[in-house]
């Protein structure tokens, strides 16, 4: 009977775990199988190549390149949009007025199509016929006129910026639920003891808000060092390579260049360096936490 | 008793359970059932394709087939291109490829499709009733379609695609504009010279160049390998592919060289190296860019952009005299017949039926592409006559037996790109490219 028991209990579990195994389990060790091998995706034959893909990877400058250039669009992100965020959600979290139409002001950028997004940028930043040029020129600014996206030395800067932008409504929900979960006897305390606005900020906000600030930092590295639609739809990944991501350099292997097999390979070693740096930020927060 | 529940935390009676088994059990038979896929022999060709502006024609010729001879076709389209690739790559992985599709991509693939038995040989049909068949297409357009024997690709020798339009790849210029700048508009550049010196006049008149889609890369080395056709003759060209003249050479760093010279002389529009076609295609609509760089579907684009566009199509200005300038051309859209489908002999009758004259004619008069029937080009436009009388000139990669690598295409692509922003010389991606061709020719031994 507790056989009979057992067994009933497994056959409801059942169908979750056939849905993970078939959509989660069985295709990510084909991945991994697939970067053992040559493959162009369409013949039904296949070259083991070993770890090849993966030496291949290791002085692919082009691969590097773009996980740099990914590094420095996350880097904008962590600072540039986060202090956006961070400072929007304190002042939504404040006594101030129309706070809720703020709100849902901040919230419009990530529930927008990346590729609209990207489109209305790209017809912002136009070098000819561009919005931003001519407000340079109307406020007496003309010598700062360039071709934002063309140009290599803005192209990836511009970029990472409308990219935050995009993003930064995330954070901001995040830090205001972050910031509500505050007791407000503990600013009341700090008021009676003596305690300006500052200094309530700087020993009752800022330690309180580290677990969160870990979190959203977190979710900004995966979310961004993942971002390529954005890119697609204002560069395509030029000029030349400057705003070539890792997840764009995946998709012109296995589409440009029909390499399956080292498309699969990139895929794997991008999932182990994004594993990595979560850990990393893990160990962080709980050491940040510990002291 | 048995099934009582045993205690009051239980939530489910014994008929609960006994449903919930029963719906789960059929649940498994239903997901087993339908993730079945069994090709039935019916009357219904199915027909996937990407060709968004050509939509309401292929309904309209399925209505008439249908008509004709009782046999339904379903044109499924899906768009863009990219996710239609993607889409056909998945279904041939997983052998859910309907009767007739197209590919889009690099003869190689093309190759892999046929080497992994998924497209029909079309040589037999072609060539019954004395080539009946064969002879209706231009030679060019069927050539995109061809393998020859002995091709490096490993292919057996054969037709393996139907070609339902050609295009070519041209310059175009803006007449309006020319008047404009105080040049004849009908008189367009003939040498390179003449067109750098255009350049000069346009800076002055604040306007903008050459407008394409070199964001896209693709179009980039269709101008390049022009070009390079120009400067050093096919049999150069193709020696280098095989690996046997270096990119360093001094003709392809003279190829390289054409696109700074356009660059300095102010006759390529700014932002050009990340602008994409449907960017360019506007401002050349718009009357914003004297010179485009594009294929013969940009008929149909410019008339739905700016009916009144007054424009004319031209040669790219050549480099030298020693070779004739080539354009691309002959590759426009085909299709090929599923090797495994049930209903292959239904679907070559059909793409026999749609590439007859009168339904060539009907989709080049509804779509302003030019047909692959050599009959039905007497019913076409004017500015698609100009594209017509160059298909002389044109040239294809599909047609020229062996493919360059896609890591040397990109490195030379890329490189333009670099060259144009400044970033690099000439020599300097010469040399880059070489390095990975050196690296991709490695590979191969």
């Amino acid at each position: 009977m507790k056989i009979k028991d057992t067994l009933e209990n497994y056959m409801f579990v059942l169908p979750a775990v056939v849905i993970f195994a078939v959509f989660y389990i069985i295709p990510f060790s084909w991945v991994f199988q697939l970067g053992l091998y040559d493959w162009d995706g369409i013949l039904p034959t296949k070259t083991f190549v070993g770890l090849g893909n993966f030496s291949e990877i290791a002085v692919d400058k082009i691969w590097w390149q773009s996980m740099l250039n990914a590094g420095y669009i996350t880097f904008i992100a962590l600072t540039f949009q986060n202090i956006l965020a961070f400072l929007l959600a304190w002042a939504c979290d404040r006594e101030i007025r129309l706070k809720n139409f703020y709100r849902v002001i901040f919230f419009i950028p990530p529930v927008l199509s990346e590729v609209v997004v990207g489109l209305v940028w790209q017809w912002i930043l136009d070098g000819n016929y561009g919005l931003l040029n001519n407000w340079l020129v109307h406020l007496g600014f003309p010598n700062l006129v360039r071709n934002w996206l063309s140009d290599p030395q803005t192209a990836l800067t511009a970029v990472a910026i409308v990219h935050s932008w995009k993003g930064f409504g995330w954070g901001f929900l995040i830090f205001l639920a972050g910031l509500q979960t505050i007791p407000r006897e503990l600013y009341e305390a700090a008021r009676v003891d003596g305690a300006n606005a500052w200094a309530s900020f700087k020993k009752i906000t800022i330690p309180l808000m580290i677990p969160v600030a870990v979190l959203v930092a977190i979710l900004t590295v995966l979310g961004t060092m993942q971002a390529f639609v954005l890119i697609i739809a204002m560069t395509g990944g030029g000029p030349a390579y400057h705003t070539q991501v890792p997840v764009l350099r995946i998709l012109a292997s296995m589409r440009g260049s029909s390499r399956f097999g080292y498309a699969c390979a990139q895929g794997i070693s991008f999932g182990v360096i994004l594993m990595a740096i979560s850990f990393i930020q893990y160990r962080f927060s709980k050491h940040s936490r510990q002291t | 008793m048995y099934w009582m529940p045993r205690n009051r935390t239980s939530c489910f009676t014994m008929q609960t359970k006994k449903l919930l088994l029963s719906f789960l059990a059929l649940s498994f038979c239903l997901f087993s059932l339908l993730s079945c896929n069994p090709q039935k022999q019916d009357n219904k060709i199915t027909v996937w394709h990407w060709m968004t502006d050509r939509e309401p024609a292929f309904q309209e010729l399925a209505n008439r087939y249908e008509a004709k001879t009782g046999i339904k076709v379903n044109f499924e389209l899906y768009a863009p291109s990219d996710a239609y690739s993607q889409k056909v790559r998945a279904a041939a992985q997983g052998g859910n490829l309907p009767d007739v599709f197209g590919i889009l991509g690099e003869m190689r693939d093309f190759a892999s499709f046929i080497k992994a038995g998924h497209i029909l040989d079309l040589t037999p049909y072609m060539d019954a009733d004395a080539g009946l068949w064969r002879n209706k297409f231009f030679a060019k357009a069927l050539a995109v379609n061809e393998f020859t024997p002995e091709n490096s690709y490993g292919v057996k020798a054969g037709i393996y695609g139907v070609p339902i339009d050609i295009m070519t790849i041209q310059m175009l210029y803006n007449k309006d504009l020319f008047k404009q700048l105080g040049l004849n508009p009908n008189k367009p550049p003939v040498t390179f010279g003449e067109f750098l010196e255009i350049g000069n006049k346009i800076k002055a008149a604040n306007l903008q160049g050459l407008v394409s889609g070199w964001g896209e890369m693709w179009m980039i080395d269709c101008l390049a390998s022009n070009y390079a056709f120009n400067i050093m003759g096919k049999d150069k060209v193709l020696a280098t592919i095989r690996g046997e003249v270096a990119y360093t050479d001094p003709d392809w760093i003279q190829v390289l060289s054409l696109f700074k010279e356009m660059q300095d002389s102010g006759v390529l529009a700014s932002g050009l190296v990340t602008m994409v076609n449907k960017n360019a295609e506007q401002l050349f609509a718009n009357g914003k860019a004297v010179f485009a760089f594009n294929g013969s579907w940009c008929v149909n684009v410019y008339r739905e952009m700016n009916p009144q566009l007054n424009y004319a199509a031209m040669m790219p200005p050549k480099v030298s005299d020693k070779f004739p300038m080539a354009v691309w051309g002959g590759a426009g859209s085909s299709f090929m017949v599923n090797a495994n489908s049930k209903n292959k002999e239904e679907a070559v009758k059909f793409l026999k039926w749609l590439t007859d004259r009168d339904q060539e004619a009907y989709l080049a008069e509804a779509t302003n592409n030019l047909p692959s029937n050599k009959e039905s080009l007497k019913r076409i436009p004017e500015i698609l006559s100009q594209f017509a009388d160059d298909m002389d000139s044109t040239t294809h990669p599909s047609t020229w037996g062996i493919s360059e690598s896609s890591a040397v295409i990109e490195a030379f692509d890329k490189g333009i790109q670099s060259i144009i922003i400044g970033e690099k010389t000439p020599e300097q991606i010469a040399e880059y490219v070489q390095q990975i061709k050196q690296k991709e020719l490695a590979k191969k031994r």
